[in-house]
């Protein structure tokens, strides 16, 4: 194969500074993403577990509907349809003057479809309490609202952190999908570099090594996230 | 204290419960047994609503437990229940387990709580564990510390489902030794078990169950001495041969 490797172009001006720029958006669409997954997810896995068939109705709605549709397919619906669907002035001022556009659809668009895996991770941590120790704090005297607070919460979350661990690790790698709005996250300076150089092997390398980075910290910090919120004696925890 | 009339309860078309009716007095302990699926445990979870019902009425010191808009979490909160699989709360410590719902349900201050915890677990003889995670600590054990947790919150009655049927056979005696002693002090109790030597020893009166229908309500000597139906017999029979 002809071809002139150059490693030495990922660590010259201006490249370097494009892949920098490129690990702090995608640092930025991700935790922004995250929070609110988190919040949403939180919010619908609960709803799906509570008593009332109107809320639960409408939980799994809409985990159905935004973890069905694929994302690619929901960041275009947010970018490119939503601003026509809304009032005509909400619809410009999206298009024209709201700031940073491309980041706000892509932390949207990936925010809500992955708080839909989220909410199901929290809904079958809530069922994995089991009825057992539900009833249990009903008959102590606990109120519903008490009984999530205090009991099949802080036990569903501590059991749920194994599979929160992949959905973290997944919105890092969700979030390169955002380069098909033109926000300039760490993929799409990869291939800005690759198209600018035509040095792609080591610039999708860069891509390569810096996400497997990201994903082996964010591995790290749960597990010690895990060590840290485990049970004594309780469900397999040692 | 708990009066129980021509309960029925079905699971979609299969009648679980067919026109239970059933009393016990204040300071009155009942055993209630039978066969596996018999109705025993639904019953009992019927008298603090744990379990809905379809047809029937139940009243536990003058509040309609199934009546619509009553009060359960409040009912709840005057009547202990302890469970088969002891059902303590995993992620605290047995301190915090019977302080809990002390604090956050009755309203009391830490130090009364603590102070409450502290003399009850002494009672069941659990003092020495109260810093431990239910974990760490054998069946019986735990089995003692939720009948504590029941008893912290100062009950009018107390439920017992299974209490002793997911015990090693030589942790049975330390827990039926605390139910015996509730019993003598006048605890008003209603339990489900399969320990005849328990309910001859402290039961006033034995309801006998079978498909779902109290086959026998009658007082404890005359139950064991001369069950009337032949299932009570052959159920005796059948469990007191070894």
């Amino acid at each position: 194969m002809d071809y002139n490797w150059n490693w030495g172009v990922l660590f010259t001006d201006p490249y370097l500074g494009w892949l920098i720029m490129g690990v702090q958006w995608t640092f930025a669409v991700a935790l922004a993403a995250w929070v609110l997954a988190l919040v949403v997810g939180i919010l619908v896995g609960v709803g799906r577990t509570l008593p009332s068939r109107p809320i639960s109705f409408i939980c799994t709605a809409y985990v159905e509907l935004f973890r069905n549709v694929p994302l690619l397919v929901q960041m275009f619906l947010w970018y490119f349809v939503m601003p026509e669907m809304v009032p005509e002035n909400m619809g410009l001022w999206i298009k024209r003057d709201m700031p940073n556009p491309e980041y706000v659809t892509a932390v949207i668009a990936l925010g809500l479809y992955t708080a839909s895996r989220i909410a199901e991770q929290v809904r079958a941590g809530i069922n994995a309490v089991g009825t057992g120790l539900t009833n249990a704090a009903y008959a102590n005297g606990f109120s519903v609202g008490q009984t999530y607070r205090y009991i099949l919460l802080p036990i569903s979350f501590r059991l749920i952190v194994p599979p929160m661990t992949s959905e973290f690790l997944t919105i890092f790698k969700n979030s390169s999908l955002a380069l098909t709005i033109g926000l300039l996250e760490l993929t799409a300076q990869s291939q800005q570099i690759a198209e600018y150089t035509f040095n792609g092997f080591e610039a999708y390398t860069a891509a390569t090594v810096i996400y497997v980075c990201i994903a082996l910290l964010a591995t790290i910090v749960m597990q010690v996230a895990e060590r840290y919120t485990r049970i004594p004696g309780y469900m397999g925890s040692k | 204290m708990i009066e129980i009339e021509n309960l029925s309860k079905w699971y979609g078309d299969f009648r679980v419960l067919t026109d239970c009716s059933t009393k016990v007095a204040s300071g009155e302990v009942v055993v209630v047994c039978g066969p596996s699926g018999s109705g025993k445990s639904t019953l009992i979870k019927c008298v603090n609503g744990l379990e809905p019902a379809q047809k029937g009425r139940i009243s536990v010191d003058g509040m309609e437990v199934m009546a619509r808009g009553s009060d359960l979490t409040k009912l709840r909160a005057r009547i202990g229940m302890v469970f088969q699989h002891f059902e303590l709360y995993p992620h605290m410590t047995v301190r915090e387990n019977l302080c809990l719902a002390q604090q956050k349900v009755l309203g009391r201050n830490r130090d009364e709580a603590v102070a409450k915890t502290e003399a009850l677990l002494q009672r069941v003889g659990m003092a020495q564990h109260i810093d431990k995670h239910p974990g760490a600590l054998s069946g019986g054990q735990q089995q003692r510390v939720a009948i504590s947790r029941a008893l912290a919150m100062d009950p009018i009655a107390m439920l017992f489902d299974e209490p002793t049927s997911a015990l090693d056979p030589e942790m049975i005696n330390e827990v039926l030794d605390v139910m015996v002693e509730l019993a003598k002090e006048g605890m008003t109790m209603m339990v489900v078990t399969h320990e005849m030597g328990f309910a001859r020893k402290v039961a006033d009166r034995v309801v006998f169950m079978d498909a779902g229908a109290i086959v026998e309500d009658r007082p404890t000597e005359e139950f064991f001495g001369n069950p009337e139906s032949d299932r009570a017999k052959d159920f005796l029979s059948k469990i007191l041969n070894h």
